[in-house]
């Protein structure tokens, strides 16, 4: 029987509650946030330590992997702690200012060398970043098919998997066969709370952690020189508070706001 | 208030305190309203190991002490005490089976309560047999290699909810308290039913029913340590589970007194807080240094307990008298300085004010506690 292997991508982002923007520099106040894993990736933590319930073999390994500055360290310990088995940590200065295709580029080398993967899981996009790109990506450079914003996986054996995901208007129902990469939306569990059985292996884990060298990539394809988008600038949009209250029937008010979307030229 | 907490002690306390912000705070209004048992958060306060404090590790637990098991009651206080009910009777229906079972015993239960597949209970109480526990009526009749359980048990936590009771029956109707004997009853055994459920005025997420034996063969096998013994396992099992009645006292006084603190630097009166008048300073120090007091009598008796000392019905009697006539008082006190918000349920105070009542009579009225204290002191002295 081929041992399954499952990889899950996840992020440190700034709490995002706390989040403050300095208003002359236009960037993220980083002093004093606590950072925490972006939420949606809770989802797809979660749904690789179910499925390794689910299929009840102990020999599948759920795999965390992290891109980032050694304090990235933390959450995939925090991985650990709710029933991940191993993690790896992809942390190299030539990594620092990537963008979603340098990022992808680095985690698709990391994952071959964890080797023989038979699913990838992601959360659908990040808190900051905010794209969803990452995944679509990653699968692109690894050659195997991808299936975002999963609300349910429906079936899956050693071969294949079968998911339902949310679209704006429908749900969709797809065979996918493995390996693949799927990213997932928060109707698909309720991240568990970690165990203090957890919370033990985590602190005594051995995390690796992996450079650009150690994943045999070129300083050219990482981080800001291997990125086709930069971040020119950051702003907070002023908003301005102007408020019409439209009043009257539900007929009435339909009627009032369409004219007002038409003469703005929404419509 | 910082306590030098192991870091293994300080992980189950952020696990109980995440349990209790994601899990029970959003929902506990609504399950003390309509009489909820929260199979859901039972279940992840299982798959978080928290089970595993009651039991050795050779039995897959945890192999922690009375103080982590402290610890773990008082934060899940903070967020419902009657979640924290349901967590500590499974302790009190596994002390007995720790105290006096057999390793066969030990290997068939221990394990599946330490993973949270199973709950356990305690089943003392009778109709006639509150305060005077020797009281008790059940009868278990020997029968070839069974016991017959005939009788009832009254107002048992986790009743109809737990797998695996803990039951008081006498063995020996001649010769009075020593002749009753603990036996284990399993869920689903033939002539083993349960009443009603209780409608409480507090703690009412967790589930207090009768247990009704009709006619109920338990194998013999089931006798924990030997006929006669019931009493002192049940008095042994309460000096180790009093300061854990202690710990659910602590952590909903906690949670009043830091609702009433909050509450008081926002509202206003007379166009300044409430917390700039001396009148609310005064209880809300009275409030703090009482928990203060309380905390540190029940963390020192449980320490005392773990440091394997025997003689400990006194000190677990002050700790649990003590710091649930203390809950009383800080959860009326936080009532009234919300005043009239206090009082209504939009608010958690009554609730917290309703669930703190029951520390002062269950595991034995305070009144018992005074009783236990006094003869240990008449008998042993000062110390």
């Amino acid at each position: 029987m081929i041992k399954i292997k499952i990889v899950v991508c996840i992020k440190q982002v700034p709490a995002t509650t706390e989040i403050k923007i300095d208003p002359k520099t236009n960037t993220l106040i980083r002093e004093g946030i606590e950072n925490i894993i972006n939420p949606f990736d809770c989802y797809a933590i979660e749904e690789a330590v179910r499925i390794k319930e689910r299929l009840g073999d102990p020999d599948i390994e759920v795999i965390a992997i992290t891109m980032g500055p050694s304090q990235a360290i933390e959450i995939l310990k925090e991985a650990i702690s709710v029933g991940v088995d191993k993690a790896v940590l992809l942390s190299d200065k030539a990594f620092a200012g990537a963008d979603t295709w340098a990022t992808a580029t680095t985690l698709a080398r990391a994952i071959n060398k964890i080797g023989d993967c038979s699913l990838v899981l992601l959360g659908k996009q990040t808190l900051d970043g905010d794209t969803g790109q990452v995944g679509p990506e990653l699968a692109q450079k690894m050659g195997i098919p991808f299936v975002g914003y999963v609300s349910n996986i429906l079936e899956m054996d050693q071969n294949k998997m079968k998911v339902k995901r949310l679209m704006e208007d429908r749900y969709e129902t797809f065979e996918i066969n493995l390996p693949s990469a799927i990213s997932v939306i928060k109707d698909i569990n309720v991240p568990r709370v970690p165990s203090l059985r957890g919370k033990l292996k985590a602190k005594n884990a051995e995390i690796p952690v992996w450079g650009a060298e150690m994943l045999g990539l070129d300083v050219n394809e990482v981080g800001l020189l291997g990125s086709y988008t930069q971040v020119v600038k950051i702003f907070t949009p002023q908003i301005k508070h102007e408020t019409t209250l439209i009043e009257g029937t539900p007929d009435e008010k339909v009627e009032h706001l369409y004219r007002i979307l038409k003469e703005s030229h929404v419509v | 208030m910082r306590y030098f907490l192991t870091e293994e002690q300080q992980m189950i306390v952020d696990i109980c305190r995440t349990i209790v912000e994601e899990r029970i705070i959003p929902v506990r209004a609504e399950l003390d309203e309509k009489e909820i048992f929260p199979r859901d958060i039972i279940e992840e306060i299982g798959r978080s190991d928290l089970f595993r404090l009651f039991i050795p590790e050779e039995y897959e637990g945890m192999g922690t002490g009375i103080f982590e098991i402290c610890l773990a009651t008082e934060e899940l206080s903070r967020g419902d005490m009657g979640i924290a009910t349901s967590f500590a009777a499974c302790g009190l229906g596994i002390i007995p089976i720790l105290i006096a079972g057999n390793e066969e015993q030990k290997v068939k239960f221990l394990p599946q309560v330490a993973s949270g597949s199973k709950l356990a209970a305690f089943g003392l109480t009778e109709a006639e047999a509150g305060s005077d526990a020797g009281n008790i009526k059940t009868t278990a009749k020997k029968d070839g290699d069974f016991y017959i359980l005939n009788g009832t048990k009254q107002w048992i936590s986790n009743g109809g909810e737990a797998d695996i009771y803990t039951v008081f029956a006498i063995t020996d109707p001649g010769r009075g308290v020593r002749g009753a004997s603990a036996i284990i009853v399993e869920k689903g055994t033939p002539g083993f039913e349960f009443g009603k459920k209780e409608n409480k005025l507090g703690i009412r997420s967790s589930a207090t029913r009768e247990l009704i034996f009709t006619d109920c063969r338990v194998p013999e096998g089931n006798l924990l340590g030997s006929e006669g013994m019931g009493f002192i396992i049940a008095m042994k099992t309460f000096d180790q589970s009093r300061p854990v009645v202690g710990a659910q006292a602590l952590g909903v006084a906690e949670s009043a007194l830091e609702e009433a603190l909050n509450y008081s630097k926002v509202r206003k009166q007379f166009n300044t807080p409430i917390s700039s008048f001396q009148a609310i300073q005064h209880m809300l120090a009275d409030m703090a240094t009482n928990i203060e007091a309380a905390r540190a009598l029940v963390y020192h008796t449980a320490k005392v307990i773990d440091s394997g000392e025997k003689n400990v019905s006194r000190l677990s009697s002050m700790a649990k008298l003590f710091a649930s006539d203390m809950a009383m008082k800080v959860t009326v006190d936080a009532v009234q300085i919300l005043g009239g918000y206090g009082y209504m349920k939009e608010y958690p105070l009554e609730k917290m004010m309703r669930d703190a009542k029951i520390t002062q009579i269950y595991e034995g009225t305070n009144q018992i506690m005074r009783n236990i204290i006094a003869l240990d002191l008449i008998k042993r002295g000062v110390l």
